[in-house]
């Protein structure tokens, strides 16, 4: 034993009381590195060794404060400046709905890093060995006794008083700790090639196969099936027709059910003159009018016809719909524009049918109306 | 720690006199108020007395809820003080009696009481199969019976045991408890929609429920946490409390603090994001005017200020801080209350006055009475519980 260092002193203990009071009088004796292990956590420990405060918690704090400060940081640059666009109306810089990823964000930096820096700082990461691995102490103290070792660097420290105040305090087994140089050399094990290479294998095997289960294993036999099923997809290509298209091309001079085809395609003139409005003004045509202006004309034209844009200049804003232009043209030609667009105004025919497209228009024209009633109205 | 260390340091000692003369004081003036309010004014006073209530209701209902928590989660840190919010549980007694003043004046109250404004309203027909004055009392009077019978039922129990030390009768409120529970979490949620959401009757959050049962245990925690750290003080209390007991009490209500924004946040939120007219002009109407002030107030009164009174973990074990923060925390769950019902009274402007100044008055004086009177023929600790001595002697 002469070559190896002496680490310090053990004794074991039976109840957790007894550890306790065992601890509150190491420190009382002015022991300063002592340590206590313990199958689990004892309440009431730290006070009896009268540890101070941990400082881990200035470490939460720092790393949290970062993690919300980086999520803020983030969401204003993607959101503001490198990529905003407009969700439900509401502002790039939207806050609140920012709280649940600062908080998130804020938490898992917080908890990540402080487990880093407990194992990195309080453990000596990547210091793996310590003198009391494989001891008969350690063995104990992991399953059913409270064990406290007296440190042999503690000022107090001699192996007789050690020994003595063990005695005094109880303790059962006490043993005293040796450990080899070699032990705590500074090469790590975790540096050795052995040990590296096993981890580049293990990542390698890892993501390689993961790689095959996502891009290679999905797309083969039974895994495909549901992928591959025998069902026409449009656009396809289908043996079972003699041309090979999966797409049938409808018969010469017939037309789907319910399918209308425009006749005034690019001619606004005829439609203004030729197109009649369907509908009465009743208020039932008038109700779905407003529905319907209000859903698909209002985010441009406002809800009033002015112009007045809802989308915060991402589309430039069109004219008002009271001019005198609008207000004399027939209800055809405004089906028209409905129907086909006009300039940058989109086509609203494939989001609105023949008949909500009239009753727009109907609704339309109460608008106008309400900006230049006749005399006769007042009546 | 074993049990053979500490032994129970108490012997009951009367309450000072003085306390039931300031109870009765501040029950006095508060009572000329509260019966000129209702002269002067009576749909204010009408919804100042349901702020009381409510108030009322979550000391009350907070306190017994945290009695069957310990005894259904086992735990033995509280059980010394397990007294205290029993005491304070018997606010529950008083509510009907609270109550009694809403109901003369539901119509000033509550929206949906007029008949011909739900005949021409689609949403408020369609919800009068629950929003009816009958159902209303009903429900109202069903909560009483539940938490009624729940709370003498529980400490009576408790208070047998103080005498026979019978170990069954824990295991019995411990079973009690856990029929509570179910029971607890419907009627919470079921008054807050009654006496809370109802005041705006096209208005639906389906959270309201469990935001007004964290300002519930939030009120309760505080209230307690201030009668024991002062009975401790005093030496009123058993020996033996330490800052491993303060701490705990520090965290909880630190955590209900938390625990109150989240909830109010996630309220806020989803309403903000889905934008529905039928669900953001309620907090529309809080920002109108001067409410946009008591709004902001809030978010302070209630969470920024207690959170980092509570932050730093000595904070949290220091009795001075826990007195105060205590103080604070029920004053910030009246000013809670004050947001959620007024507004329906004063829309666009806030008022404050000697009337909402005499409800608090009143009720601050009811507690205290309360807690006088029921400590006069009781112990302050629950002497005969056997999880006692492990509770004091519950370290960290
Ligand atoms: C995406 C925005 C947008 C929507 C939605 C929209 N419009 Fe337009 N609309 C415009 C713009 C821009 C113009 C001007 C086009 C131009 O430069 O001629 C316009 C022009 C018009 C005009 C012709 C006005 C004129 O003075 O030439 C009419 C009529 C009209 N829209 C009706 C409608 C109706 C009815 C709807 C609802 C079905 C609708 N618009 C929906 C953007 C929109």
């Amino acid at each position: 034993m002469s070559d190896k260092i002496l680490y310090g002193y053990t004794g074991i203990f039976d109840t957790p009381d007894e550890i306790i009071l065992a601890a509150n009088k190491v420190a009382e004796d002015g022991y300063k590195k002592f340590d206590v292990n313990t199958p689990y956590p004892v309440h009431g420990m730290d006070n009896a060794m009268k540890l101070p405060v941990s400082k881990l918690g200035y470490a939460a704090l720092i790393f949290g404060l970062t993690g919300t400060i980086s999520a803020v940081t983030l969401m204003y640059f993607l959101s503001v400046f490198d990529y905003p666009i407009v969700i439900g109306g509401k502002p790039f810089f939207a806050f609140p709905a920012f709280v649940p990823i600062i908080f998130e964000v804020t938490v898992l930096a917080a908890s990540i890093a402080t487990v880093v820096t407990m194992i990195a700082l309080f453990f000596k990461f990547p210091n793996i060995s310590h003198p009391l691995h494989d001891t008969e102490y350690m063995k104990k103290v992991s399953s059913n006794k409270y064990g406290i070792l007296l440190q042999a660097d503690d000022l107090k420290f001699t192996e007789e008083s050690a020994k003595e105040l063990l005695a005094k305090l109880g303790a059962k087994d006490i043993t005293a700790i040796y450990y080899d140089q070699a032990e705590i050399s500074t090469e790590h094990k975790i540096f050795e090639p052995k040990f590296i290479s096993l981890l580049i294998i293990i990542a390698v095997v890892v993501s390689g196969s993961t790689y095959f289960a996502l891009n290679k294993l999905m797309f083969m036999v039974p895994f495909n099936w549901m992928m591959e099923q025998s069902k026409i997809i449009p656009q396809d290509n289908n043996s079972f027709f003699s041309d090979g298209k999966a797409m049938r091309t409808p018969i010469e001079g017939t037309v789907a059910r319910g399918n209308m085809p425009y006749q005034f395609k690019g001619d606004p003139e005829s439609a203004g003159k030729y197109l009649k409005n369907t509908l009465l003004p009743t208020e039932k045509n008038l109700d779905l009018g407003k529905k319907k202006y209000d859903i698909y004309c209002s985010p441009c034209h406002g809800y009033y016809g002015e112009g007045d844009s809802r989308l915060r200049g991402q589309f430039p804003n069109p004219p008002s719909l009271h001019s005198e232009k609008v207000r004399t043209w027939t209800d055809g030609r405004l089906y028209h524009v409905i129907t086909e667009g006009q300039n940058i105004m989109p086509s609203y025919a494939s989001q609105m049918t023949r008949k909500e497209r009239w009753a727009t228009i109907l609704y339309l024209r109460v608008l106008q109306r309400s900006l230049n009633a006749k005399e006769s109205d007042l009546e | 720690m074993s049990s053979n260390q500490t032994n129970i340091d108490y012997s009951k000692k009367d309450l000072p006199g003085i306390l039931t003369k300031l109870g009765f004081a501040l029950f006095g003036v508060g009572l000329v108020i509260v019966i000129s309010a209702f002269f002067i004014d009576h749909t204010r006073a009408a919804f100042n007395n349901l702020i009381l209530l409510l108030f009322l209701t979550s000391i009350g209902l907070g306190s017994l809820f945290f009695v069957a928590l310990e005894y259904l989660a086992g735990a033995v840190w509280s059980t010394p003080f397990r007294r205290v919010l029993e005491f304070f549980a018997a606010t529950l007694v008083i509510l009907p009696i609270v109550a009694l003043p809403l109901l003369f004046n539901m119509h000033d109250l509550f929206h949906w009481t007029h008949n011909e404004v739900v005949q021409s309203d689609t949403l408020l027909k369609s919800k009068s199969g629950y929003l009816n004055v009958s159902f209303f009392i009903i429900r109202m009077i069903a909560f009483f019976v539940i938490w009624l019978t729940f709370y003498f039922v529980i400490t009576r129990n408790s208070k047998k045991q103080d005498i026979s030390g019978d170990q069954s009768l824990t295991s019995k409120n411990i079973k009690i408890s856990a029929v509570f529970m179910p029971f607890f979490a419907l009627t919470v949620t079921f008054s807050a929609i009654d006496w809370i959401m109802s005041l705006e009757p096209h208005w639906f959050s389906t959270i309201l429920g469990v935001y007004y049962f964290s300002g519930t245990v939030l009120a309760a925690l505080a209230a307690a946490t201030l009668a024991i750290v002062l009975l401790v003080e005093k030496g009123y209390f058993v020996k033996g409390m330490v800052r491993d007991h303060y701490y705990s009490l520090g965290a909880l209500l630190f955590a209900f603090v938390n625990f109150w924004a989240y909830i109010a946040f996630s309220q806020y939120l989803l309403i903000w994001y889905a934008n529905l007219p039928e669900e953001t002009f309620w907090f529309l109407h809080r920002w109108e005017g001067n409410w946009m002030f008591v709004s902001i107030g809030l978010i302070i009164v209630h969470f920024i200020v207690p959170y980092f009174g509570l932050l730093s973990q000595p904070s949290k074990m220091d009795p001075k801080r826990l007195k105060f923060m205590s103080v604070w925390i029920l004053f910030a769950h009246f000013y809670d209350l004050y947001w959620l019902v007024m507004p329906t009274y004063g829309k666009g402007y806030a008022v404050f006055g000697w009337i909402e100044l005499g409800f608090p008055i009143l009720a601050v004086g009811l507690l205290i009475l309360i807690f006088t009177f029921k400590s006069k023929n009781q112990n302050l600790i629950p002497i005969g519980d056997p999880k006692l001595k492990r509770g004091l002697n519950f370290r960290l």
